[in-house]
C-alpha cells in the first residue's frame, strides 16, 4: 500500500554482468599476511557471501574492495575499469556502500539524520544555500527526504524516526546503519555481519530486509556472515577463505560439501 | 448533531452504510473523511475522493466476479484502503468480513471456511503468505487482493491481484461505459436497513469464534446514536488503532464515521500509534484499562528521569489533581484556593501530559473490556481527562450502558445507551434489547438460541444489577453468581472487587454461597499497612503481628463497615453485607497454591485449606486458629501457626425496598 522502493531491477544493466573482480590479490601489515593471492568476482544482482573462520581476512577484503586498504599485489576490477588508486570515498561515489561490523553510527543523531547522511554525495546545492535551507537548497532536501521516507518505511522503522539512534537496541541500530547504506542508492552493497549479536527474531528479520532489497531494488551484494544458517539460505554463491587464502568458492551446496571447508570450520590436525 | 440530516429525509434511503457514502459526499463533499500517515506525511482523502476510490474498487470487484450475498475477507492493520473495502463490497450487496490480522493460519483458516469467503482483501505480503497457506482448505476463495504490493513480486499472480490493479479495473470500466456510476448507485440503493452488513467473529474464550451477524440498521444506528450520546459531529477526529475485526472498531471508526461524517486518521503503523495521535489530537479515544494502565506507567518511569526540581512539582500538583481534578470534571463545587491551584497545575502539569498522550483535544474518554481498577480511572480523570466507562459486547453492536458526563461512578458501567432496554433475570443475569442486537450466529442457530430469546432480549452471560440511580452495575459472570440461603443473590468477586478498592486491603475472599450470612477474609496490604504503621508509630516485627494488631483490626473494621454501608444502599446487594470477617495471618500466595499465577484467588482451595477458619466463622466462636504448611522463598516448606480474632459486624438496615427501576430509555 505504502509507495515502493524503485524497482529499478528490470532497468539495471544486464543481470549476472561481473560487477567487480578481484584478481591475485595480495595484503599484508608488516609481516602479517591477511590475504594471500586471492580472486574473486562478484556478479550484477547477486548476493555474494564471503565467510571464515575467525581472523581468515573476511573484514579485510570487505576493506579492500571499499577502498580502504591497498592491495601490495593483485588488481581489482570494478565495473569494468581497473581501479588505480583509491579512497572510500572514490568508491562511495562510484557506487560502494558499506555497513560496519560494529555499529557506526552518530549515536547522538536521529535515525532520520542518519540517514539523510547516506544522501551527502548526493546534494549538489553549495553550503551557503545549505545554511540557509531555502529555495533551491530546500528543494533538494525534500527530494532527499522523499528518498529517505520511502527507505525508513521499507525497513519498517517508522516508529523511531524521530529517536536518537544511542537510545535504541542493537538489532535497530543496525538496521538504521543499513538504511544509512541504501540511502546511497549503492550498485555493490557491502555488509559486514549484519546478524551480529542478533537474537533468533531480529535475523529473520534482517534476513528478509535483505532479500527485498536484492529483488527489489535489485542491489548487488556481498556479506560478511558468522551464521552459517543465514549464509546458506541467502547467498547466491560463497567464497570461503581461511588464514587468508580462498579454499572454496561456488554455490552454499558446493561448499557446505567441500572437505578443506568443513576442516577449516572444525579443525584437522596439521 | 441537531444539524445531521436525519434517515427521515425521504429520498434518497440513509439506512446502509454505502447509502451513507453517497449522502456524505453530498453534504460533506470537501471535508477530510480519512487520513493516514504516509512516509511521515498526513495524506487525506474528502468524502468525494473517498466515493470514488471505493466505486473504482467496487467496480473493479464487480468484474471480478463479486457478487450480492458473497462474503470478503479483509485482513490487515487500520488502513484507509481497507476500511474503503469494506464499503466497496457492502455497495455490491457483499458481506465483509474482517479477520483479526494477527490470528494465527489455523484460525483464520477456521472463520475464512466458516464464512464461505469468495474474495479476500489483505495488508500485505504477511498476510497474502497466511492466506496462501490456507487456500487449499477454503474452497470457495476465488481471488486474493493485497494493498502493499512489497515483496510480492515473485508470487504466482493468477488469484492475486494488487488493490490498485483492480481500482484501474474499475475506473477503466466507469471511462468506457459511464452509465456505470449510475448504475453503481442504483445497486447501493438496493440495500436495505436490514441487510447483513458485516460478520464479525468473536474471538471465543469457549471454543469456536462465532460469527455475528449485524445489519445494516444495526450498525448505522448505533453509530448514529453514538454520536448523539457524545455529541461528535463532523467537526470531529478519531484515530483508528484497535483491530478492524473488534466490533469496537467496526462501531467507532465506521459505523460512527459514516453516520456522522467524522473523520478518521490511520496510524503510520502500530508502533507509531501513540506519537501519530500526539499529531492528529482526536476528540474521542477508546481503549482497554491495560492501555491506560501501560500510558500510567510510562508517565511515571520517564518522571523517575526528570530532575529533582520537576519530580517536587510533578509530586505536588499530583496530589491537587487528586483532591480537585475528578470533582471539577463532575461539576461539583469545589473551593477557590483548590480551584486556582489546579488551574496553575493545569498549565504547569496536567495540560503537558495530556499532550504527551495525544489527549490534548479530547473530549471523552472510553474504556471497557474488563474492570479498570478504581485508581487507575481516578489518575486520567484527575488530569482532566474526561474518562467514563461502557459496557458493551458485539452482539449489541457494542452500545449496552454507558456513562453520561457527570454521572461517572467508578462502580457502575453506566445508564443504558440511547434506545437501550435492560432488564436482569431471576438469576441475576443481565438481559438487553437495543437498536444494536445482532441478527444471529452465522450457521450456528443452537447458539443464537441460547443467546437470543423468543422476544428479542439477549443474555449477556454477565450477573449484575441496576442501582438505586439507575446505572447498571456489572458484578460477575452470571455462571459465578451463588446464592444465599435465604435465595438472595450472592457474588463473592464483586464484594471482593469492592473491599479491594481500599488500599490497606490487598485481597480478600467471600464466603456465602448456601450459607445464612456472608463471611470474608482479609489480607492486609504490607506496604499500605507498614507505611500507616509507621506514621501511626505502630510498632510490628511480621507481617503476622501487623495483621493480628488491634488498630490495624479496628482500620479494617472501619472499612468494612464503609463497605457495609454502602451495599445497604443497593437493594440488589444489601443482603450480602459482611457478617464476620477475620484478618488472615498470612499472605496468599501462589507459591502455596491460593492464588493463580495471574494473582486470582483460588476460593475452593482456600475453603479447603482453612476450613478450621470457615467453620469459626459460621459457629460463632470469637477466635479461630489453625496450622498451615507454607512454602518459603527458597522453596523449603514449614509450619506456621494462626490464632485469629473474628470480628462480628453490626448490619446496616437496608434501605427501603423501593422497586428497582427497570430503567429502560
Amino acid at each position: 500500500m505504502k509507495a515502493d522502493v524503485d524497482q529499478s531491477k528490470n532497468t539495471s544493466p544486464a543481470k549476472g554482468d561481473i560487477i567487480l573482480a578481484v584478481k591475485d590479490v595480495s595484503l599484508s601489515f608488516g609481516g602479517v599476511k591477511a590475504i594471500r593471492g586471492v580472486s574473486f568476482d562478484i556478479k550484477r544482482g547477486e548476493i555474494r557471501a564471503i565467510i571464515g573462520p575467525n581472523g581468515a581476512g573476511k573484514t579485510s577484503m570487505l576493506n579492500v574492495i571499499n577502498g580502504f586498504y591497498h592491495p601490495q599485489v593483485g588488481t581489482i576490477t570494478y565495473k569494468g575499469e581497473q581501479r588505480q588508486q583509491m579512497r572510500p570515498y572514490i568508491a562511495a561515489s562510484q557506487g560502494i556502500a558499506r555497513t560496519f561490523q560494529n555499529v557506526a553510527l552518530f549515536k547522538g543523531m536521529t535515525t532520520l539524520d542518519n540517514i539523510m547522511t547516506g544522501r551527502t554525495l548526493k546534494m549538489h546545492k553549495g553550503i551557503g544555500w545549505q545554511m540557509l535551507r531555502m529555495g533551491p537548497a530546500l528543494d533538494e532536501e525534500v527530494r532527499h527526504r522523499e528518498v529517505v521516507e520511502k527507505i525508513i518505511d521499507f525497513l519498517e522503522i517508522n516508529a523511531i524516526r524521530k529517536t536518537p539512534v544511542g537510545k535504541l537496541p542493537y538489532g535497530l541500530q543496525k538496521r538504521v546503519e543499513l538504511g544509512r547504506a541504501l540511502a546511497m542508492e549503492p550498485e555493490l552493497l557491502l555488509l559486514d555481519e549484519p546478524m551480529a549479536g542478533m537474537n533468533l527474531e531480529e535475523k529473520q528479520d534482517m534476513s528478509r530486509f535483505i532479500i527485498d532489497i536484492n529483488r527489489q531494488m535489485g542491489t548487488t551484494m556481498a556479506l560478511i556472515e558468522h551464521d552459517m544458517g543465514v549464509v546458506m539460505d541467502l547467498s547466491d554463491r560463497v567464497v570461503v577463505l581461511d588464514y587468508g587464502q580462498k579454499i572454496a568458492d561456488g554455490t552454499p551446496d558446493v561448499v557446505q560439501a567441500d572437505q578443506k571447508v568443513i576442516d577449516a570450520y572444525l579443525g584437522v590436525a596439521h | 448533531m441537531s444539524e445531521m440530516p436525519a434517515s427521515r429525509h425521504i429520498e434518497p434511503a440513509h439506512d446502509t452504510v454505502p447509502q451513507l457514502l453517497l449522502r456524505n459526499a453530498v453534504i460533506f463533499g470537501g471535508r477530510p473523511a480519512m487520513r493516514e500517515k504516509d512516509l511521515g506525511i498526513w495524506q487525506t482523502w474528502t468524502w468525494t475522493q473517498a466515493l470514488e476510490e471505493i466505486r473504482a474498487l467496487s467496480i473493479g470487484l464487480y468484474v471480478l466476479g463479486l457478487k450480492r450475498g458473497e462474503t470478503v475477507a479483509i485482513i490487515g492493520d487500520n488502513r484507509p484502503r481497507l476500511y474503503w473495502a469494506f464499503t466497496a463490497a457492502q455497495a455490491l450487496g457483499a458481506i465483509p468480513v474482517p479477520v483479526y490480522q494477527d490470528s494465527v493460519a489455523d484460525e483464520m483458516a477456521y472463520v475464512l471456511t466458516h464464512a464461505e469467503t469468495a474474495f479476500a482483501i489483505v495488508e500485505n505480503q504477511e498476510q497474502v503468505d497466511k492466506v496462501q497457506s490456507i487456500a487449499d482448505r477454503v474452497p470457495t476463495l476465488r481471488h486474493m487482493v493485497y494493498c502493499n504490493p512489497r515483496g510480492l513480486k515473485g508470487y504466482d499472480q493468477t488469484q492475486l491481484q494488487s488493490y490498485t490493479d483492480i481500482q484501474a479495473i474499475g475506473r477503466d470500466e466507469l471511462r468506457k461505459k459511464p452509465e456505470l456510476a449510475a448504475w453503481w448507485e442504483a445497486e447501493i440503493a438496493l440495500g436495505k436497513a436490514s441487510d447483513t452488513s458485516v460478520m464479525l467473529y468473536t474471538s471465543g474464550t469457549t471454543g469456536r469464534p462465532k460469527g455475528v451477524m449485524l445489519s445494516h440498521e444495526n450498525v448505522v444506528v448505533s453509530g448514529q446514536n453514538a454520536n448523539l450520546f457524545d455529541h461528535y459531529t463532523a467537526d470531529d477526529t478519531m484515530v483508528a488503532y484497535l483491530p478492524m475485526a473488534w466490533v469496537g472498531d467496526h462501531i467507532f471508526s465506521y459505523g460512527q464515521a459514516f453516520a456522522g461524517g467524522i473523520c478518521v486518521a490511520c496510524p503510520e503503523s502500530p508502533e507509531t500509534a501513540i506519537e501519530d495521535r500526539r499529531e492528529i489530537g482526536p476528540s474521542s479515544f477508546f481503549a482497554p484499562p491495560r492501555v491506560f494502565e501501560n500510558m500510567l506507567t510510562q508517565i511515571m518511569v520517564r518522571m523517575e528521569d526528570a530532575g529533582p526540581a520537576k519530580k517536587a512539582i510533578f509530586k505536588y500538583f499530583l496530589e491537587v489533581a487528586k483532591r480537585s481534578g475528578d470533582k471539577l470534571l463532575n461539576g461539583d463545587s469545589i473551593p477557590a484556593k483548590d480551584r486556582l491551584l489546579y488551574w496553575i497545575g493545569d498549565k504547569l502539569v496536567y495540560a503537558p501530559l495530556r499532550n504527551r498522550m495525544g489527549m490534548s483535544n479530547l473530549r471523552v474518554a472510553y474504556t471497557a473490556g474488563e474492570a479498570i481498577g478504581p485508581e487507575l480511572f481516578s489518575f486520567f480523570r484527575s488530569l482532566g481527562i474526561n474518562l467514563k466507562q461502557l459496557y458493551g459486547q458485539t452482539e449489541a453492536s457494542v452500545f449496552v450502558t454507558l456513562q453520561p458526563d457527570g454521572e461517572v461512578h467508578p462502580e457502575t458501567v453506566g445508564r443504558p445507551g440511547p434506545g437501550v432496554e435492560i432488564k436482569i433475570d431471576d438469576k441475576g443475569e443481565v438481559l438487553f434489547k437495543s437498536p444494536g442486537v445482532f441478527q444471529k450466529y452465522y450457521k450456528n442457530d443452537e447458539a443464537t438460541a441460547e443467546t437470543k430469546t423468543a422476544d428479542g432480549w439477549v443474555r449477556t452471560g454477565d450477573a449484575g444489577f441496576m442501582d438505586s440511580r439507575g446505572h447498571l452495575c456489572i458484578i460477575d459472570r452470571a455462571k459465578d453468581v451463588g446464592r444465599l440461603k435465604s435465595g438472595e443473590l450472592f457474588s463473592p468477586k464483586y464484594l471482593e472487587n469492592r473491599i479491594k478498592f481500599y488500599p490497606e486491603i490487598k485481597e480478600a475472599v467471600a464466603f456465602g454461597n448456601d450459607r445464612d450470612y456472608v463471611t470474608m477474609f482479609i489480607n492486609i496490604d504490607l506496604v499500605s499497612v507498614g507505611s500507616w504503621a509507621e506514621r501511626n508509630n505502630v510498632i510490628y516485627a511480621s507481617y503476622q503481628e501487623l495483621a493480628a494488631h488491634p488498630e490495624v483490626y479496628a482500620m479494617i473494621e472501619r472499612r468494612v463497615d464503609e463497605l457495609n454501608a454502602a451495599l445497604s444502599k443497593e437493594p440488589r446487594v444489601a443482603s450480602s453485607q459482611i457478617k464476620r470477617f477475620l484478618v488472615l495471618h498470612k499472605e496468599l500466595e501462589a507459591d502455596d497454591g491460593e492464588l493463580t499465577r495471574t494473582q486470582k484467588v483460588r476460593r475452593p482451595f482456600i475453603a479447603d485449606r482453612y476450613a478450621p477458619f470457615i467453620t469459626a466463622l459460621y459457629d460463632g466462636s470469637g477466635r479461630a486458629s489453625i496450622r498451615t504448611e507454607v512454602t518459603f522463598e527458597d522453596g523449603r516448606k514449614g509450619i506456621i501457626e494462626g490464632d485469629v480474632r473474628i470480628v462480628d459486624m453490626k448490619l446496616h438496615a437496608v434501605a427501603a425496598q423501593t422497586p428497582v427501576r427497570e430503567a429502560a430509555e
